[in-house]
């Protein structure tokens, strides 16, 4: 469903993805993380071109991202995108966050997007939260509302770019309660995050990234009882022990 | 003895200050200027938007056009603008009514100040906001249009403010191309009244200060009645 073969790209100088070879298929939950700045947000933003690559190819749900040919824009929608900092649309209600693409792009009647709109709330357990702007919602709710939005366009890939890295840690549990449900669902997802037991649970693979090379791929029980790469062995020390971490 | 100040000399010609000979004749006064102002400030308002989207627009052939017309018109007086128009428009279109040459050179002139306005505007607004509308698949104009704009027009309001209320006081300096407008009916009256200067241009500049504080009060009011306003 997505496969990268040789992707670099460059910041100026810094190689921030350094010959990335991955291929992720239908229905699988993948989970990439690695120390900050290891390029693993550049890795998920390239998927949906907000970050272009610099060389190699980049191929998703059959579009292949460097022709020039690929209409971008419907890629996106096909491909739901989650952010660390919600993004809502603050001078837009809840609903109308949710309704607006469904309305403008495929050209919905409005009582029909608020219709599948009411569905994606009351799945995220945001339904009385309809006519509420983002200001008036906490951290958790603005991300279930932003998860919402991103599934109105019925996408087939789910990307999440640390979903719970601004949270208040009591909020943290009804984020990821709904990414497991969507992963139960079989929606093919991709999370940047550094909830371990989200990873051990939900994902399929684990993704290790550190100065923009893929260093190891494994399933989540291999990864964090035998991890190969002594920086993965590393980051895992002090990820369950971060006091002692020198 | 005289008064120091004798106010008789605007309670006899107060219709002529207000509307100048309307209806019987054009119209002038007060209500000329409300007209210029309120013309031109909705017309520069649509001029200060496309002027302002053109200047960053990706294509160059757009942008440069744009941009050089907003330099040239910043780095100029607003009368030598009057006298442009004035002296311009008849000659490409032959007659045009002189209040439509002021209006254009307001237009104009107050279009390239707000264009900044509007740029600034769309520049204050987070780049998330942007990337979370592209990211679910919408075109670069429907996030302008449904997302930046609507968000960034509320952070404009006080700049827009500011300028329109230049804009009503600039109306003045249409008097100098025979448009009767506040000012010019007060050197009208000044000229035959002949000794009463001190008097006529307190009180216009008392009608000027209630005009703009009046547009101030409004917009506030508007500002706070725009239903969002809390929401953010």
């Amino acid at each position: 469903m997505i496969t990268f073969t040789g992707v670099h790209k460059w910041f100026k100088n810094l190689h921030v993805l350094n010959n990335i070879n991955l291929h992720v298929t239908s229905g699988e939950v993948l989970v990439v993380c690695g120390p900050s700045g290891s390029g693993k947000s550049t890795l998920i933003r390239t998927i949906n071109q907000l970050e272009p690559i610099n060389e190699g190819s980049l191929v998703v749900d059959g579009m292949d991202l460097s022709d020039k040919k690929t209409d971008i824009n419907k890629l996106r929608a096909e491909v739901g995108f989650v952010f660390q900092q919600f993004n809502l649309y603050p001078h837009l209600s809840v609903i109308s966050n949710i309704t607006l693409a469904p309305m403008k792009i495929r050209n919905i009647p409005k009582k029909e997007a608020e219709e599948q709109a009411m569905l994606l709330l009351t799945r995220v357990g945001l339904a009385e939260k309809r006519d509420a702007y983002p200001s008036q919602l906490s951290g958790g709710q603005q991300q279930r509302v932003a998860i919402a939005r991103a599934l109105a366009m019925k996408p087939r890939i789910m990307l999440f770019d640390e979903p719970t890295s601004a949270l208040d840690p009591e909020m943290i549990g009804e984020v990821l309660a709904v990414m497991k449900d969507l992963a139960l669902s079989g929606m093919t997802m991709i999370v940047v995050t550094h909830e371990m037991g989200f990873a051990r649970e939900v994902a399929h693979r684990v993704a290790f990234m550190a100065d923009g090379i893929l260093l190891e791929e494994a399933t989540p029980e291999d990864f964090f009882l035998r991890p190969q790469h002594p920086r993965a062995q590393q980051f895992l020390r002090q990820l369950l022990t971060p006091m002692q971490a020198e | 003895m005289e008064p120091f100040l004798n106010f008789s000399v605007i309670s006899d010609n107060f219709t002529y200050f207000m509307i100048g000979r309307f209806p019987h004749g054009p119209l002038g006064g007060v209500g000329l200027t409300l007209y210029l102002a309120v013309v031109s400030c909705i017309l520069s308002f649509f001029g200060g938007m496309i002027l302002g989207l053109f200047s960053i627009s990706r294509f160059p052939i757009i942008r440069y056009p744009a941009l050089a017309f907003i330099n040239v018109v910043r780095g100029m007086p607003l009368l030598m603008v009057i006298f442009w128009m004035y002296f311009l428009l008849p000659a490409l279109f032959g007659k045009v009514a002189e209040n439509n040459t002021v209006i254009m050179a307001l237009t104009l002139f107050t279009s390239a100040y707000m264009s900044r306005i509007v740029v600034a505007g769309i520049e204050g607004i987070p780049k998330g906001q942007t990337e979370a509308a592209i990211s679910t698949g919408l075109a670069s104009w429907q996030v302008m249009l449904y997302i930046v704009l609507p968000q960034g027009l509320r952070n404009m309001i006080p700049s827009f403010v500011n300028q329109f209320v230049s804009l009503i006081k600039d109306t003045s300096l249409a008097f100098i191309v025979g448009v009767s407008e506040l000012t010019h009916v007060a050197t009208q009256i000044n000229n035959r009244t002949m000794a009463f200067p001190t008097e006529i241009f307190i009180f216009i500049a008392v009608i000027y200060f209630f005009l703009c504080y009046a547009f101030t009060s409004l917009s506030r009011w508007l500002e706070q009645r725009l239903s969002w306003s809390k929401a953010i």
